[in-house]
């Protein structure tokens, strides 16, 4: 018995002669927030689709919590929280009665049912609103109600398709927050994402998309260390004798540049700050500023298909 | 492994009061009910006026209510055949395309239900509806002649009452199905609604007279016939079978069979000929008349739902 909630293999979709997704596998652990990342069209939501069923699989397969997603539609859907890109709710309907219906489609008994919607709008701050029209919610309080169903429901995978996209930075670090907060409860998340650098920061590990292939997958650092040999960047500005000598010493050390006559900029495979203080104080020398870049997933995507853009496009 | 498991009617209760509340509270079923009450009762006036003024001996005084003999224009039943099929299509076109523009439709699809309960909830809470509908208009008729007329209606009128009003709601079902099966297929809600109406203008309208056509393009008249002014019997089965794809063809004549029992059909000819006085025909000929037609209404709905719950099945749900 593993401990993956999300299995692919092989998972394929093709439409006509073009070809969607093409052959991709992967693992989501329980508890993990995994994302998906690539540009518009690299196959993330037609994957999503597969994975609920809401498209039918041209190849391989994909098994939710154990049970396929094609034979067992029902067990899947009662266990997985769905938000779909830009989601929709009846406009005409108050926020409260919207997540009354969903709960009812769901099939909790009645008794449950107004204090599962009263937690999961308190956990989404919307409450105040419940009783209003969704028609009068502004894009991000659509996404929040969104959250609220998927807690509502106890998924346990959350499946978020774009869930900050067209938000406003104070609502997707509101938004991100959440998703957060649903790992805390021990759910698995899965979320796509064009923006990088907005989900980086929450995500786990990460699969690159690029035109229905996983170009990488893996934890942000590991990517780096593959793409960008290191990709953390350690400016250190400090006074000593031979200082880029010793820097380049140092284990996890790749690279050393003197770019001032006290400037030195490292580029490592990891954290090193503590090492280069040490290596400094060591040297009798003065430690004025030591700071760390870490590797950003836009540089080791662009890095990444600078190297590999036309292979790709050929396969 | 399993082949699918759960009862695809799970939700299904969900869905059809839920639609059942939209519709019976949305503003367009509100105008599509006035439409329809004003226009009926402006004919129904008018035909019990024409009643109250005749004082020859009538055993289907009741029926002439619904469908006054020599008037087929203003007569209830016209008004019916033509705005049963625009309520209809008012409540079905945007059924599934509408779900999709307000971008609904995949989050109520990952909920644990079967696409089968959200399409046959729809379809019958919207036949609900117009059900509903009907019923009380029929109602409303009924008690309106019981007090304008002065005289309660017989058995046998209350019986092919309600097998018009049967005819009627499967006749609405047709329309809905197509309907429905539009909004599967079409994305844009304006366009399901635009080809909606266009294949009812066409089949309520032009179909009659083009089939009329087609049939004697197919089987021309034989002069023979034609010589003694009486329709050549081939080129008449052509145009019938033609004429009779359109609902409202076989509506028009399971009405006339069920509302007009002493109409001029081919018996009462046969009749003629033969010397005999031509009766009324008793209630159960006249269903045994109707019936095919009936059942061509109730099959041609089963058949649009059908193909559009296949083409619904297969469909990728993005959005």
């Amino acid at each position: 018995m593993n401990d993956f909630v999300i299995e692919a293999q092989g998972l394929t979709k093709r439409y006509g002669q073009g070809i969607a997704v093409n052959g991709i596998s992967f693992n989501v652990s329980r508890g993990e927030i995994f994302g998906l990342l690539g540009p518009n069209g690299a196959g993330k939501t037609t994957t999503i689709l597969m994975m609920l069923g809401l498209t039918e699989i041209t190849a391989g397969n994909v098994r939710v919590l154990g049970h396929d997603p094609v034979r067992e539609p029902l067990q899947v859907k009662r266990q997985v929280g769905y938000l779909p890109d830009t989601v929709g709710f009846y406009d005409h309907m108050m926020a409260a009665d919207n997540l009354r219906y969903t709960a009812a489609l769901i099939g909790f008994p009645q008794s449950e049912r107004e204090a599962r919607i009263a937690k999961a709008l308190d956990r989404v701050g919307l409450v105040d609103v419940a009783e209003q029209r969704v028609g009068t919610y502004s894009r991000g309080m659509r996404q929040r109600l969104g959250l609220a169903e998927i807690l509502m429901k106890d998924a346990r995978v959350a499946i978020l398709d774009e869930p900050t996209s067209g938000l406003d930075p104070h609502a997707t670090s509101e938004l991100l927050e959440m998703i957060r907060g649903l790992k805390r409860d021990g759910v698995a998340v899965l979320l796509s994402s064009h923006l990088l650098e907005r989900v980086q920061s929450v995500c786990d590990r990460v699969a690159l998309f690029q035109s229905g292939n996983i170009a990488l997958v893996g934890t942000v650092p590991e990517l780096a260390r593959q793409v960008l040999g290191g990709g953390y960047n350690v400016e250190v500005d400090a006074d000593g004798e031979g200082l880029a000598e010793k820097f380049s010493e140092m284990s996890g050390v790749k690279a050393v540049d003197q770019s001032g006559p006290s400037r030195y900029r490292l580029l490592a495979e990891r954290d090193v700050r503590p090492q280069a203080a040490a290596v400094v104080v060591n040297a009798g020398g003065s430690l004025r500023r030591l700071s760390v870049e870490e590797p950003s997933l836009d540089a080791i995507y662009n890095r990444y298909f600078q190297m590999h853009g036309g292979q790709h496009a050929a396969a | 492994m399993p082949r699918r498991e759960g009862s695809p009617w799970r939700g299904m209760n969900v869905v059809f009061f839920r639609e059942l509340f939209d519709h019976l509270t949305s503003a367009r079923m509100l105008v599509l009910e006035l439409l329809v009450v004003i226009f009926g009762a402006a004919v129904v006036y008018f035909a019990a006026e024409q009643i109250r003024n005749t004082t020859a001996e009538d055993p289907f005084l009741f029926l002439r209510l619904f469908a006054p003999p020599g008037q087929s224009l203003l007569s209830f039943v016209v008004v019916l055949s033509i705005l049963v099929p625009l309520m209809a299509i008012g409540l079905g076109f945007d059924s599934i395309n509408g779900e999709y523009s307000r971008r609904t439709l995949s989050r109520i699809l990952a909920q644990p239900i079967y696409r089968d309960a959200l399409l046959f909830g729809k379809f019958l809470a919207a036949l609900s509806t117009l059900s509903i509908c009907l019923v009380t208009l029929w109602l409303l008729v009924i008690g309106f002649g019981l007090i304008r007329l002065g005289i309660p209606p017989s058995g046998e009128e209350i019986g092919r009452l309600l097998v018009f009003l049967i005819v009627t709601i499967a006749y609405a079902g047709v329309w809905l199905a197509l309907a429905m099966l539009l909004s599967i297929t079409v994305r844009s809600t304006a366009t399901a609604a635009l080809i909606a109406l266009g294949i009812w203008l066409f089949l309520a309208l032009l179909w009659p007279s083009l089939s009329q056509m087609l049939g004697e393009v197919i089987s021309p008249s034989d002069i023979r016939f034609t010589a003694l002014n009486l329709p050549t019997p081939a080129t008449l089965a052509w145009q019938e079978g033609l004429a009779r794809l359109s609902p409202s063809t076989l509506y028009a004549e399971a009405l006339v069979a069920m509302l007009n029992p002493d109409a001029q059909n081919m018996t009462t000819l046969l009749a003629q000929f033969q010397g005999r006085i031509a009766t009324p025909l008793p209630f159960d000929q006249s269903v045994m008349q109707a019936w095919p037609q009936i059942v061509s209404l109730i099959a041609g709905m089963i058949v649009l739902y059908v193909i559009g719950y296949v083409a619904f099945q297969r469909q990728e749900v993005r959005a």
